[in-house]
């Protein structure tokens, strides 16, 4: 058995438009190891929301295997998802939108113990609520508020505490901490970092912060327009990075400090759409060193070293 | 500091929010500077004051149940307080414009953005011909690097990063001596945040605008903003020039900012959060509104607001122990 708790193979994702197929996902693949983080980054429209929505199968995907402890949970019948997704849950981005208003944060923590039958007595079940409250570091007294008398930072608590209710393995964080405040947020990753350590939790970590991404991230991947484009360990990427698109990327951030200079590179233009990508390199049109090359072959991702992968035809040459 | 190169200046502002639920101090006895072709950043989280401070200058505070209970708003000389309606609408849009956070909110989704530039542009000039107007709407276009033939297209028709630079065009079409930018890159991707941040840059280096930058990140403040003032609880807890700031955070607050933001350039740290929440600002603590979150409060803290003192020259902060 691999040490790999999830691996994902030839992910695939195309969505029916008028325009004709969008490619949410094209062709992603990755694995990670059980206890670490794998952090998931890319601008908005890049796939990565997708990519977390259908590794638990909340979106079915077009093609691809997803293998869970080696088992493709795509083959999968309704009743045996609905046991495997115990150990796989998801926290979502906006802790406004994805609590239901008009339960209680003792009922919403309890949804999930409940539709899983999990307990057979009613005592049992406050207990384990007023326990996952704890570990979220949510207030006893707040059992009874609902979640428009709490601040964001509180609700993505109780976003992170339903998550853990069935003990999972394994966590998609959606951009769990874009909706927050600075102050809040650092509260919110220490929390995250302080569960995956006492439970051995595996995360994907899905942001579009690559700061926040660097610091709770064992591997990352870059993703631009449904691919990974590069992908390695956290330190490697940050010292080397070798797309043009990630060395883009993290010149753009701000950085707070004024110590530091970085030659920023400007990107020209938007995002070009998903909807029937043209074939060759999907960054060719904004790449500061496209050649004509780039324009007609798809580059694969290649190992330059380490199990650092980047995707570009003339990696290593500029 | 010299008062004749201050192009703004704000003295002792209140603004509370009447409502049934209670009074929001939304912003209390507050004081700014801004020196004429300087930038300002106002930094501080949610429902720390920042936006109704700049809908203060701008008088475009929704009144009921805003109301401006003391201060003055000085600018080019002039206290905009106490202004009538009908001279305020020719300073707005004409000597101080907004930039808003959302872009995809701020068009009318109905008119092209040609026209939107125009009505700007006409409504400060009742002497211009509609041909001229256009044309200078089209000038502007091309300034923020969108090509002038794209004047006839509605605002659906631009992405994200497009439809903030037509926003920046219009509040610049009438060559605006302030301009208030209010979150303008928060909505955007960070390739796009840099196109905007360049742009903007540029264009405040070519017509020596002066701006007030409100941003909650301070990576956009260190490249930005040569003077940084952060808000607190409706209160400026610290004010200096950006060497000052970054390199001599003073007060408890501004360090607590500074040691739980991941930084990208620096290896592996602990992030330090700032414990609590901010208050609730209906129901503010007494004495120094930050001394419950405070690692270094004490006793006194609870007790007394402190006033902020110059620790250097242009270096103020609001913390009893400096």
């Amino acid at each position: 058995m691999s040490e790999n708790i999830l691996e994902v193979r030839h992910l695939k994702k195309y969505f029916p438009t008028k325009r004709g197929l969008l490619h949410a996902v094209d062709d992603v693949n990755f694995s990670i190891k059980k206890g670490t983080t794998m952090g998931l980054v890319g601008e908005s429209g890049c796939g990565k929301s997708t990519v977390g929505r259908l590794i638990l199968r909340l979106t079915e995907a077009t093609d691809g295997e997803i293998l869970f402890y080696d088992d493709d949970i795509r083959k999968y019948d309704r009743e045996k998802m609905r046991h495997t997704r115990r150990r796989l849950q998801i926290v979502f981005q906006d802790p406004y939108a994805s609590l239901d208003g008009r339960k209680s944060i003792f009922e919403s923590i309890a949804e999930p113990l409940q539709v899983q039958k999990i307990y057979q007595n009613k005592k049992e079940m406050e207990e384990k609520v007023y326990e996952l409250m704890a570990t979220a570091g949510l207030a006893r007294r707040l059992a009874n508020s609902y979640p428009h008398e709490l601040d964001g930072g509180r609700r993505q608590r109780v976003g992170i505490a339903r998550a853990l209710a069935l003990n999972p393995d394994f966590l998609v964080l959606d951009e769990p901490v874009s909706a927050l405040d600075v102050s809040i947020q650092a509260q919110v990753l220490n929390l995250m970092e302080q569960l995956q350590e006492q439970m051995g939790l595996t995360y994907l970590f899905i942001s579009h912060d690559l700061s926040v991404v660097k610091h709770i991230s064992d591997e990352i991947a870059v993703m631009y327009l449904g691919q990974i484009v590069e992908k390695a360990e956290c330190k490697d990427l940050f010292k080397y990075p070798s797309h043009p698109y990630t060395q883009a990327l993290l010149s753009a951030v701000p950085i707070p400090s004024i110590d530091y200079h970085v030659d920023r590179i400007v990107l020209e233009g938007d995002v070009p759409s998903p909807i029937n990508p043209s074939p060759g390199c999907r960054f060719a049109g904004r790449c500061r060193f496209c050649k004509e090359k780039c324009r007609h072959e798809t580059p694969e991702l290649k190992d330059i070293g380490n199990g650092h992968m980047v995707a570009c035809h003339f990696v290593g040459e500029f | 500091m010299n008062e004749h190169t201050n192009l703004l200046e704000i003295k002792d502002l209140t603004v509370h929010y009447v409502t049934v639920d209670g009074t929001v101090h939304a912003v209390e006895n507050l004081n700014l500077t801004l020196p004429e072709g300087k930038t300002l950043g106002l930094v501080g989280e949610t429902g720390a004051g920042k936006t109704t401070t700049v809908k203060a200058i701008m008088q475009i505070l929704p009144d009921p149940p805003a109301k401006i209970l003391t201060g003055e708003v000085i600018f080019c000389g002039e206290d905009l307080l106490k202004k009538n309606k009908k001279s305020m609408r020719k300073i707005r849009g004409k000597q101080i414009s907004m930039i808003f956070q959302d872009p995809m909110t701020s068009l009318n989704p109905v008119i092209t953005v040609g026209e939107q530039i125009m009505e700007v542009i006409r409504l400060h000039d009742k002497k211009i011909s509609k041909k001229d107007a256009y044309t200078k709407a089209c000038e502007m276009l091309e300034l923020v690097g969108i090509k002038a033939d794209r004047a006839g297209d509605y605002p659906h028709q631009f992405s994200g990063g497009m439809k903030q630079r037509v926003i920046i065009a219009m509040a610049l079409a009438c060559n605006p001596r302030l301009l208030i930018a209010d979150e303008p890159t928060t909505a955007l991707d960070v390739t796009i945040q840099a196109q905007v941040l360049e742009l903007m840059r540029k264009l405040k280096a070519k017509y020596q605008t002066s701006m007030i930058m409100i941003t909650h990140d301070l990576g956009i403040v260190a490249e930005i903003c040569d003077y940084v003032a952060v808000m607190y609880a409706g209160e400026i807890v610290e004010y200096g020039n950006r060497e000052q700031l970054f390199h001599r955070p003073s007060h408890p607050y501004t360090k607590g900012l500074f040691a739980c933001i991941p930084n990208l350039m620096e290896e592996e740290t602990t992030l330090i959060p700032i414990e609590g929440m901010t208050p609730d600002p209906t129901n503010l603590p007494t004495g120094c509104r930050f001394h419950p979150r405070c690692p270094y409060a004490t006793e006194e803290c609870s007790k007394t607001n402190p006033a902020s003192k110059e620790i250097e020259n242009g270096h103020h902060v609001k913390c009893l122990h400096i």
